[in-house]
């Protein structure tokens, strides 16, 4: 297990480098001078020279790009172009809407899709099955940016039982940051529940067919307690490895539904870092992306291994 | 219980009713779409920027009021020399700056120092370039002598870049704003809202509003949201024209439509084939229909204009019948220029909506006269890179924003539209050196119709500013001469 974890270890750290030199070698191919976007139509050469100076920016792109690294090593990540303050509290500051955010749509999701999945399963073949995996459907056609409008609409300026936007903060107590928080989570987990819906429902359906469901059932339990004791549990393994590869999904539609609600968090970061060229923060923010999915990868790779023993063997032979 | 002691619990309790209501009619909610990068003017070009802090949290010598005429500010007077060359300046008693310093001739002397520094960032560092030397000749009096006499100095000197800052917080200002005017920062929310609040050690008239927070909405369906749930009082620049009808037919809002500072122009690379020729430029003048495109691309809001210049001011002239919308003429001329079957060219559009719908209608336009446009969609720093400072463009849509900017075209190849004109430069020249109004005002004229001769680009129209905010608000700009969110006459009538 020890060598197991070492392998991956450095296999994350391989790919963070690998990907922190591919955001940076995008970043220098993309048009736009970030001293240029701040100081507009209006600057002169010598304003414009004084200003790439002042940002590090007449340095050599190697010269940068290991700069960055010493950042990244010492656990700061830079300081912004455009709000001149260090990265690591910009993300800071505002991953205290984004991780909630996240947080509160895993769950939604996952209280919405498994009890529809379930259900639909259940009555297999049936209206109602037809009528839960249809609005799954939907839900999977239809992007989280029109569910946002939508839920604003009825809830914000026809019913007015939240605000359209923008983030109460935690210090208004934790039921306001919650209430700002709710229509958002709900438009980012409806998509993901849809799929997570099919997902169980055909897991179940699956798992049913089983022989200890069958010996289950044989000892006398009925169809719905064999289900719930038996199908369920085994049905939501592969529901949680879609689960974790909903996770960078998840990352972003941050940017889009923290721009609609006006939400202060990451996505919104990102999204205006883009629109500034503020380049540090945007290859800052990619990688910590980055490395959130592949930790998140990691953490499920290592949850197999522990579940079942089978997977460690067959990783060794391999290697 | 007695009579009086009746009455005079209820009018506790009346007053106790009436307190939250009171309360809430100081603080204003403002909608803006775009959040500054930082919050200090002297330092970025920023439109946001001035949004925030521009009469509001800082103060220049002079200030620029709503029709865009030039007012006395931390100046309360000045004199100009016989030649126009040296401007003595009076400065307000009693001014101190939001950390408590009191405002001194040496903080001008050191503001403008600073702008005109080697080194500077000061993104409209050629304001100050006239400026030859400052002086405080003593606490109370700036005298700033020029390299040559220069109409427009006052007028610059209104601008958010000459704001008037204290050493100690200079290199703060970004972040901590320390100004003179009647708001100080209380808090910036990154990503979210600025809060400012009434300055109580403020030299001039008190404000009405108590505090004020700026809200930043980017997208134009949640501004329409936030409008109408009330989330937000007031957006001085409403960025969903489409939604306007419904918010004119609601009696709980107000709509105003006003002018800004953007002439919004079809640029020309008047160097590049077959722009050179003045024939083929007055042809896409005649070919573009002015009222369609305002109506498709802006439903119906904006001005057409004929020159570079905001028909609001004193100075204009009405050129928008110089070339009249004529699809004949237009190919007539492209006949005459040797283009009897048209040609192609690329318009490379940025990402506003009057860019990208405009630009549409006018290559639809352009088409029914033999001309075909590529349309390239670039974002603003490629725009930036690459039409405005790579010259690497045929033709592009953009407002030109900054106040009283005609003299761009005198910068001759080193300006992208590349518009070399002998006379027109011995036009802005004179202007430069003579400070009369109505003399600096024919000048001007003369400028407008020398530039809409040369159909050096096809103007299009003026930008509208498009105000929505609840009923019984008042004071907020219906024009916007500046780009600024002018707080400090903005008061609640219910």
């Amino acid at each position: 297990m020890g060598a197991f974890l070492l392998r991956r270890l450095l296999a994350l750290a391989a790919t963070l480098f690998g990907a922190s030199l591919v955001i940076f070698l995008v970043m220098e191919v993309l048009p736009g001078d970030p001293a240029a976007v701040i100081l507009g139509t209006g600057a002169r050469e010598d304003t414009l020279a004084a200003l790439r100076a002042q940002m590090g920016l007449d340095l050599p792109a190697h010269a940068r790009f290991l700069g960055w690294w010493g950042e990244i090593l010492t656990g700061s990540l830079g300081v912004s172009h455009t709000y001149g303050s260090p990265v690591t509290e910009l993300v800071g500051e505002r991953i205290g809407v984004t991780v909630p955010l996240a947080i509160m749509a895993i769950l939604l999701s996952t209280a919405i899709a498994i009890p529809a999945g379930v259900f639909a399963a259940a009555r297999h073949n049936t209206a109602a099955d037809a009528g839960v995996m249809g609005l799954a459907q939907l839900g999977v056609a239809v992007p989280n940016f029109w569910f946002a409008m939508l839920l604003i609409l009825v809830f914000a300026v026809w019913l007015g039982w939240v605000p359209a936007g923008g983030f109460a903060g935690w210090d208004k107590g934790w039921q306001a940051a919650v209430v700002s928080l709710l229509l958002p989570a709900l438009a980012l987990a409806l998509p993901q529940a849809a799929i997570l819906a099919r997902v169980t429902r055909s897991s179940v359906l699956e798992t049913m067919g089983e022989d200890y469901v069958r010996t289950a059932r044989a000892r006398g339990l009925t169809r719905v307690q064999a289900l719930w004791r038996h199908a369920v549990r085994n049905a939501l393994i592969p529901v949680v490895t879609i689960m974790g590869l909903q996770f960078s999904f998840l990352l972003v539609g941050t940017i889009i539904i923290e721009n609609v609600f006006y939400l202060p968090g990451v996505g919104r970061l990102m999204f205006q870092a883009i629109a500034q060229r503020d380049l540090i923060v945007v290859q800052s923010l990619l990688l910590i992306m980055v490395a959130a999915v592949v930790t998140v990868n990691f953490a499920v790779d290592v949850a197999y291994v522990l579940l079942d023993p089978r997977l460690r063997l067959r990783g060794r032979g391999d290697g | 219980m007695t009579k009086l002691k009746r009455l005079a619990l209820a009018a506790v309790a009346a007053a106790a009713l009436a307190w939250p209501a009171m309360a809430a009619n100081t603080s204003l909610t403002m909608g803006m779409v775009l959040e500054p990068p930082h919050l200090d003017p002297t330092a970025g070009a920023a439109a946001a920027i001035d949004e925030v802090v521009y009469a509001n949290v800082f103060e220049g010598l002079t200030r620029i009021d709503s029709t865009g005429a030039v007012q006395p500010a931390l100046a309360r007077s000045w004199e100009i020399s016989e030649d126009g060359k040296v401007y003595t300046f009076k400065l307000a008693g009693g001014v101190t700056f939001h950390n408590g310093v009191p405002m001194t001739a040496d903080h001008v002397v050191f503001s403008f120092e600073r702008a005109m520094a080697e080194g500077s960032v000061n993104a409209q560092k050629q304001l100050f370039a006239p400026i030859e030397t400052v002086e405080a000749v003593d606490p109370a009096t700036v005298r700033i002598t020029l390299k040559n006499p220069f109409g427009a100095l006052l007028f610059n000197l209104g601008w958010g870049d000459a704001v008037i800052v204290e050493p100690s917080s200079a290199d703060t200002n970004k972040d901590q704003p320390v100004g003179t005017g009647p708001f100080k920062l209380d808090r910036w929310v990154k990503g979210d809202r600025v809060e400012i609040s009434a300055y109580d050690g403020y030299w001039g008239d008190k404000p009405a509003l108590a505090s004020a927070t700026f809200k930043f909405i980017s997208d134009p369906a949640a501004a329409v949201a936030a409008v109408l749930a009330g989330d937000v009082d007031a957006f001085a620049n409403f960025p969903a024209g489409e939604a306007l009808e419904q918010f004119r037919a609601d009696p709980r809002f107000e709509v105003t439509i006003g002018s800004t500072e953007g002439e919004t122009i079809l640029a020309i690379n008047n160097q590049q084939k077959p722009f050179d020729d003045v024939r083929v430029r007055r042809a896409l003048s005649h070919a573009i229909d002015r009222k369609a495109l305002i109506d498709g691309a802006m439903f119906g809001n904006g001005t057409p204009i004929g020159s570079h210049f905001a028909p609001h001011h004193p100075a204009y002239v009405d050129l928008t019948n110089r070339y009249p919308y004529d699809k004949d003429g237009a190919r007539k001329l492209l006949a005459e220029a040797g283009y009897p079957d048209g040609f192609s060219a690329t318009l490379k559009l940025p990402p506003p909506s009057y860019a990208r719908r405009g630009g549409e209608l006018i290559a639809a336009q352009l088409a029914e006269v033999g001309v075909k446009l590529e349309i390239i969609p670039v974002e603003w720093p490629q725009w930036l890179e690459q039409v405005f400072r790579g010259d690497d463009f045929d033709l592009t849509i953009v407002s030109h924003t900054e106040p009283m900017d005609i003299g761009i075209y005198a910068r001759g190849t080193d300006y992208y539209f590349n518009y070399v004109s002998d006379e027109f430069n011995a036009i802005i020249d004179k202007l430069n050196l003579t400070a009369e109004t109505e003399a600096r005002y024919a000048l001007m004229g003369d400028a407008q119709r020398k530039l809409a001769d040369d159909a050096v680009n096809v103007f299009l129209f003026q930008l509208p500013k498009l105000g929505v905010w609840k009923a019984g608000l008042e004071g907020l700009w219906e024009n916007s001469p500046v780009q600024a969110n002018d707080l400090t006459g903005v008061r609640w009538t219910q």
